[in-house]
């Protein structure tokens, strides 16, 4: 059949809002990975035991399972108990949930290692354990962890190429859908995989940078 | 060989880190069976001189001779790669971290390289371990791995490592620098044992005494370049340098 | 919990599970065979080897699996490449894992401290010799810890060939969701699979890096 990029042009306004559907996701699941990170790991670490170990069992259960299956469960299992969302939004509740497990792995490590004195400290000026929590121990926890959720965020957009089986119209399913019209799958997806690729240089580099201001508080 | 009284030639050795320049122009002859110790602070270049020798850090210009053999030819990457590890096991090197091999038992380090490059059998490399571990007296910790040993043992197993070789000329770089002082003791002893078997040997050396005991000469190097040279009793006692005497001044002091 | 329906369809997920295992083991051989050739090329003195090893980690890891897997499994054909569906999946996610152990294996070889290979030089050992007989050694035992973190997300990454239709857990979790709209049923069984498969893999690796150690 042979390869014939010239059908490209024609079809590539699609695979570029393709492209801005794969930012979108990737950013609207990676903050809330952030946050749902944080969230989880203070549950984790400080709830009460009732909530604590199912929390913990939910944990492992996300951590021992393919995405791809995760994401099958929360599409048609959203479906089941009645709820209709869109797949963009089941796209990026799957990613977040998902990639915040893996935050709040790093976080809870992290906030373990903050200094058992800056808790101390905090509670002898009057905080609350709470406010201690949030003022203090957190912080800077968050900060230490940074750099390694810069790899999980960027790992993060590798795997949203896996919510175009539930049908969100990123970059992947953009390009088969090109596909679908030219019968050309070589070319469509070695361009997707160029587009993710300069993404992918993007985060990296903008990562580089934060490490370095990061490197430059301490 | 036959015996070349000019043993080990170091000529016009020089050495640059981009501008920065850490030899200039040294050059050094040593003896078949002398003991030549090298001192000066710390960056002096006295290591890199050392390690010049067997060419771990290769020299910028200069070159050196052992037995009447250039060690640092320029030779196609192959054709050197075959000279330098023949070189290199006539030249026994003891570093300042030991190096010895943490995966291997004392007997192991010691028997590795001989079985590997000299096709020496189990029986025969098992006898030459414990004729070498038994001459730095470790033969009781011939199965021991090093993170069973203490520093000084480490040293002493390493210096058997590199005798079981049978080099011809041995390189010390800062051997006891890394011990405890208690334990410097029983790895000067080795070494000591080794002058008076007639070894050739190059020592970098932060102590002067020791130096002064078992050395045929000594070498004060500063800033890349050799200050003063001499028999140890006029390089200690009356150095005619100044840099060499505020060397002395400011280490004998420090050890005292 | 419809556990009537549980007990009728899971030997088909066993069966898949056979799958599944049997892809992982295929992927994570090819992988560590690419995971070594790349990082012999990263470590070579040659520059170009160099440039080469760079730019399949850079490319394979910054690109998505799934992406991978299409270019070979669809784009194959066009280019003369014609695998089935498992085939490509191992093939596809082998180099992709790969990319991935070049930087595990490069790391625990650059780890080793410099003084071992000087020392190895010292004695006259070749550049080969000293890397196989004391480098390498000392980097495997710090290997089977990070290689077994590798392997985890190569099970997990199995899953993707579901959609190139290859029958293993997540396509036949997949098929019966849309068979029966019974997805938390589903999603337990072939979950509670993988997650046996996880832990066995995982507890392998823990027995085989306390089996490793130097005492």
């Amino acid at each position: 059949m042979g390869l014939d990029f010239t059908v490209i042009p024609k079809h590539i306004d699609i695979i570029l809002l393709g492209c801005l559907w794969t930012i979108a996701i990737t950013a609207a699941a990676a903050l809330l990975s952030f946050f749902g990170g944080i969230f989880f790991a203070v549950i984790a670490l400080y709830a009460p035991a009732v909530i604590r170990l199912p929390f913990r069992l939910f944990e492992w259960v996300f951590m021992g399972t393919p995405l791809l299956l995760q994401l099958f469960l929360i599409y048609f299992g959203l479906v089941q108990i009645g709820v209709d969302l869109p797949a963009f939004v089941a796209g990026v509740i799957g990613l977040g949930l998902h990639f915040a497990v893996y935050n709040s792995e790093l976080i809870q490590t992290a906030i373990l290692s903050v200094d058992k004195g800056q808790m101390e400290a905090a509670r002898t000026v009057g905080l609350s354990r709470g406010q201690a929590l949030r003022k203090v121990v957190v912080p800077q926890a968050v900060r230490a962890v940074i750099p390694p959720i810069g790899n999980n965020m960027i790992a993060l957009l590798k795997d949203s190429a896996l919510v175009s089986v539930i049908g969100v119209s990123e970059l992947t399913l953009s390009a088969q859908r090109a596909i679908g019209a030219t019968y050309r799958p070589f070319e469509f997806y070695i361009l997707a995989a160029a587009f993710y690729y300069a993404i992918n240089l993007g985060m990296e580099w903008v990562q580089r940078k934060i490490e370095r201001r990061i490197a430059l508080s301490r | 060989m036959t015996d070349h009284k000019e043993f080990v030639q170091i000529r016009h050795a020089q050495k640059s880190f981009g501008a920065l320049e850490v030899l200039k122009d040294i050059s050094l002859t040593v003896e078949r069976g002398q003991i030549v110790a090298i001192i000066g602070p710390s960056g002096s270049g006295k290591s890199t001189l050392l390690r010049a020798i067997n060419d771990l850090d290769p020299l910028t210009g200069g070159e050196v001779w052992l037995d009447g053999v250039q060690v640092n030819r320029s030779l196609p990457f192959r054709q050197y790669e075959k000279h330098i590890n023949q070189m290199r096991q006539d030249i026994g090197m003891v570093f300042q971290h030991f190096n010895l091999f943490p995966h291997m038992t004392a007997r192991e380090n010691v028997t590795m390289a001989p079985k590997m490059l000299k096709g020496l059998s189990k029986d025969e490399a098992d006898a030459l371990a414990r004729e070498q571990l038994d001459k730095v007296g470790m033969l009781e910790r011939i199965d021991y791995y090093p993170s069973q040993l203490s520093g000084g043992q480490k040293q002493r197993v390493a210096i058997a490592r590199a005798l079981a070789m049978k080099p011809k000329l041995m390189l010390f770089d800062e051997a006891t620098s890394a011990l405890d002082p208690e334990l410097v003791d029983e790895v000067n002893q080795v070494m000591k044992k080794l002058a008076e078997e007639h070894m050739t040997m190059i020592i970098v050396t932060h102590e002067m005494d020791f130096a002064a005991s078992v050395c045929d000469r000594v070498l004060f190097m500063d800033q890349g370049v050799v200050v003063e040279e001499g028999p140890p009793e006029v390089v200690f006692k009356s150095p005619e340098k100044e840099r060499t005497r505020a060397f002395l001044r400011k280490h004998l002091e420090g050890a005292r | 919990m419809d556990f009537d329906l549980i007990v009728r369809v899971y030997p088909f997920f066993i069966d898949a599970a056979g799958v599944t295992i049997l892809l992982s083991a295929l992927t994570a051989l090819l992988g560590l065979a690419c995971g070594a050739l790349g990082a012999a090329a990263r470590l070579s003195r040659f520059a170009l080897a160099r440039f080469v090893g760079a730019t399949y980690v850079s490319v394979f890891r910054g690109t998505p699996a799934l992406i991978q897997l299409f270019i070979l499994y669809f784009g194959g054909p066009q280019i003369g490449i014609e695998l089935d569906a498992f085939e490509a999946g191992v093939i596809g996610l082998g180099i992709n894992a790969g990319a991935y152990m070049t930087e595990t294996i490069r790391g625990a070889i650059i780890s080793i401290d410099k003084g071992q290979k000087e020392a190895a030089r010292t004695l006259g050992l070749s550049r080969w010799q000293a890397m196989y007989k004391i480098i390498l050694p000392q980097a495997a035992r710090l290997m089977v810890r990070p290689l077994g973190v590798n392997l985890n997300m190569l099970i997990k990454a199995t899953a993707l060939v579901a959609a190139i239709s290859v029958v293993e857990l997540t396509y036949t979790a997949q098929r019966y969701i849309g068979s029966t709209y019974k997805p938390f049923e589903m999603f337990l069984l072939a979950g509670i699979l993988y997650m046996i498969i996880i832990y066995a893999t995982g507890r392998a690796v823990a027995w085989l890096d306390r089996r490793v150690q130097i005492t």
